[in-house]
């Protein structure tokens, strides 16, 4: 593996951390106005609020480690993705503030409402940035040549519903973790009924793919990928099927890591979509890679900074560890 | 109006805005450290409570600042991807590293240092607070090495249009690295200084817990006595160090028309520098006072603004006004605080109501400075991206001025709404007051400790 490809992985790993991580924060978020009263409320805000921050910070780490690696994707697929990125950034602005506003606040309606709705623009734009980078980026000259609406199409559209379904599995089966009682409750059922979504979704997307760019099937069944590719839709049904059985038995810990299984088996299938293409159709690893000292130089922090970053995450978790209760109050 | 335009006005606008947050939480992290650390070492209740009490306006500012800094981080590519590409090799692994560093330290311990007071062990609480005050400064430091760079390239060279890295030791400790680290730095510890000791003068005033926030109050004049002197004389080696890197920033900055021929240049004290007629409405000058400044001779030269040619000169009407602000309030700083020095001598530090008052009037002033310090650099540095190398209008994305329209008119939108909102809550939660009630946690208790009444009381002054 040369230093490209190790740095390919690198920001792949950033960004499926962020997705599951701030997932589930952001799916918990999405969850919010099934809570009955303020009580149920605080709750649900206090099972992410020592966490939530950290989570959001990968996305910090995912932007700088992929402008250092692939700058050309950095400022090409940035300027074509230009309206569903930041509308992206704005749904987490208001998401953070209205979290620490809405501690110090002692009428929480309009903050509640904007921590929801911060929350679902979103998730709903990260689906519009991945479908629309999936959807292909005009290139010419190594600059974006495109126009300002060309991430807008069904597809994406879809990526962006399927990601809410997504997260919602992700929070409720957190919560499930997290939380007893009538929110235990219903995060099973939500959980139950937002997995059959994924489900659904999972099967639309790779019935939609092929059809939306039939290059993608090309490279799915070419060797060596066709040796191993069937893994990851096996990998995804096994994950399901736990997932679905560790619900009825009402585990508590189980449904999480099938719902992370699950979004890692799907990640891995977008992933072997794409290769070698890093702004699909046209522009490969390598072309769109930093010069070598840069991965190189880059590359050091990363290797010392990662395990660290990895090893006080888990202790963060461990120590906030257990059921959330209504006396704890964060703030 | 065009994309460079308006990506610029955005740019500033989201900047500007940012900075003004972790410009407190820089200099507050160091304050609550001191602060942690006097509690462990006195095991006096009331240093817990002042900890508890200031890291919630530490808390509401960081979560503005992290959310608000995430957006710059992602308009380099939206915004500037022409500059992005071509100088990508430099910058970006110095961005990568703020966050790995800011990520590694901030964000992580950030949990354990608002929350986890009954969680963990005292040390270990202690450890993540120093923790999340490196890792605001280490922040800084990779930001300014960015900036700096900018401003005095090195450790490159250029490849087809593509800034290529040579050497990432000259790259990051480039020229102005030094002091305009040490400068951003000190801005940031005096800035939270004079807000904490603003906000105690304030409340002082109304003779509400006395002894709360004269500790506090003391506590920061004390940070700010270093500090305020100190940055005059860094502020002077900038201003050489531009000297000697930008000369047209510093010719703008002056509103120095003219290269001095036979003569000292004089300093210009106030002016209405015109770029069209290339010369000052109105101007009252001191005498070789430029020359004696900038080359420490009476008569040494100072390259005019007019040597360089019409379309490299940067704008002297801001730049000329926004450094006469900066430098203006750093000196008040220092004049405060010779009368504070004079007043604690006298023993009368907290009886002056006019010291009190004059502190609550220059509380917000250290933001002001920062923000003009930073629009007197950057607009300084125009028309270059990288200084003399490559041109702001060279560096935007290939994208319609519309798009920069919508997402700008959404920022300034946004802004005034989180911005209004921040207000109403920071002044909220310290109309609330410090908590002096409740039980400190029991793994927060050391032998010995100084407890309740004596703790709390507001009847004993020290």
């Amino acid at each position: 593996m040369d230093l490209v490809h190790i740095w390919l992985s690198l920001v792949g790993l950033v960004i499926i951390l962020y997705v599951v991580l701030d997932g589930f924060s952001l799916g918990v978020a999405l969850l919010f106005p099934t809570a009955r009263d303020e009580q149920e409320r605080d709750l649900l805000i206090n099972s992410i609020a020592p966490v939530w921050d950290a989570n959001q910070t990968w996305i910090v780490f995912g932007g700088g480690a992929l402008f250092a690696s692939f700058p050309m994707v950095y400022s090409v697929v940035f300027s074509a993705l230009y309206i569903p990125l930041l509308t992206f950034i704005f749904g987490l602005i208001f998401r953070g503030v209205a979290f620490e506003f809405r501690a110090n606040s002692s009428s929480k309606h309009g903050w509640n409402k904007a921590f929801f709705w911060g929350s679902l623009v979103a998730v709903f734009a990260q689906g519009l940035t991945l479908g629309g980078y999936l959807s292909g980026t005009k290139v010419a000259d190594g600059v974006f040549a495109g126009g300002p609406f060309d991430w807008l199409n069904p597809f994406s559209l879809m990526v962006g519903f399927a990601l809410i379904a997504g997260y919602i599995m992700l929070g409720s089966t957190y919560l499930l973790i997290k939380t007893g009682g009538a929110i235990q409750d219903r995060a099973y059922r939500q959980a139950f009924r937002s997995a059959l979504a994924v489900a659904g979704f999972m099967v639309l997307v790779s019935i939609f793919t092929p059809l939306h760019d039939p290059s993608i099937p090309a490279r799915w069944f070419s060797p060596p990928r066709v040796y191993f590719i069937w893994t990851f839709p096996m990998l995804g049904l096994a994950a399901f099927f736990m997932l679905m059985k560790s619900i009825r038995q009402r585990a508590e810990l189980l449904p999480f890591v099938c719902s992370v299984v699950l979004f890692i088996s799907a990640y891995l299938g977008l992933l072997a979509a794409i290769y070698p293409y890093t702004i699909p159709p046209t522009v490969t690893v390598y072309e769109a890679a930093a010069q070598r000292e840069t991965l190189l130089f880059a590359l050091w922090g990363a290797i010392i900074v990662l395990p660290v970053v990895l090893a006080y995450t888990v202790y963060s978790y461990w120590v906030f560890r257990g059921k959330v209760t209504p006396e704890e109050g964060y703030h | 109006m065009d994309v460079v335009f308006l990506s610029r006005l955005q740019f500033a606008l989201t900047t500007g805005f940012h900075i003004l947050f972790p410009t407190l939480t820089i200099g507050l992290a160091v304050y609550l450290l001191i602060v942690e650390l006097l509690w462990l070492r006195t095991k006096d209740e009331i240093y817990y409570r002042m900890y508890r009490f200031w890291v919630k306006i530490f808390a509401i500012h960081f979560a503005v600042g992290v959310v608000t800094g995430i957006t710059l981080e992602f308009e380099f590519g939206t915004n500037f991807a022409g500059f992005s590409q071509a100088a990508a090799n430099v910058i970006a692994p110095l961005l990568a590293y703020e966050g790995m560093t800011a990520f590694f330290l901030e964000a992580g311990f950030l949990g354990i240092m608002l929350f986890g007071w009954s969680r963990v062990p005292a040390a270990v609480h202690f450890l993540a607070t120093c923790m999340v005050a490196l890792g605001a400064s280490l922040s800084a430091f990779w930001i300014m090495a960015a900036n700096c760079w900018m401003q005095t390239p090195a450790g490159y060279e250029l490849v087809d249009g593509k800034f290529m890295v040579t050497s990432f030791r000259s790259a990051i400790f480039n020229p102005s690295l030094p002091t305009h680290l040490t400068h951003m730095l000190l801005a940031s510890y005096a800035t939270a200084a004079f807000a904490v000791a603003g906000i105690s003068a304030y409340f002082l005033l109304k003779g509400a817990n006395v002894r709360f926030y004269r500790r506090s109050l003391a506590l920061a004049l004390f940070m700010a006595a270093g500090i305020a002197p100190l940055q005059v004389v860094v502020g002077d080696l900038t201003g050489l160090l531009i000297a000697e890197h930008q000369p047209a920033k510093l010719a703008a900055m002056e509103a120095h028309w003219n290269t001095n021929t036979g003569g000292g240049a004089p300093f210009v004290l106030f002016a209405v520098p015109d770029m069209e007629e290339e010369r000052n409405h109105l101007q009252v000058t001191i005498p070789n006072g430029l020359s004696l400044l900038i080359t420490h001779s009476l008569e040494g030269k100072v390259t005019g603004l007019k040597e360089f040619a019409p379309e490299d000169r940067p704008d002297s009407l801001i730049t000329f006004w926004t450094f006469r602000v900066m430098a203006g309030i750093g000196f008040l700083y220092v004049g405060v605080m010779s009368w504070a020095a004079l007043l604690w001598k006298r023993k009368r530090l907290f009886e002056s109501g006019a010291f009190l008052k004059s502190l609550i009037a220059v509380q917000p002033l250290g933001f002001i400075a920062t923000l003009c310090g930073w629009v007197t650099t950057e607009v300084g540095r125009q028309p270059w991206v990288v200084y003399g190398l490559m041109r702001t209008a060279d560096s935007v994305s290939p994208i319609p001025a519309g798009n920069v329209v919508w997402s700008l008119s959404l920022f300034v939108l946004f802004f005034g709404l989180i911005g209004t909102s921040y207000f109403y809550y920071v002044l909220k939660t310290l109309g609330r007051g410090p908590d002096l009630t409740s039980p400190v946690p029991p793994v927060q208790r050391p032998g010995g400790m100084r407890f309740g009444k004596e703790a709390a009381g507001e009847s004993e002054v020290k």
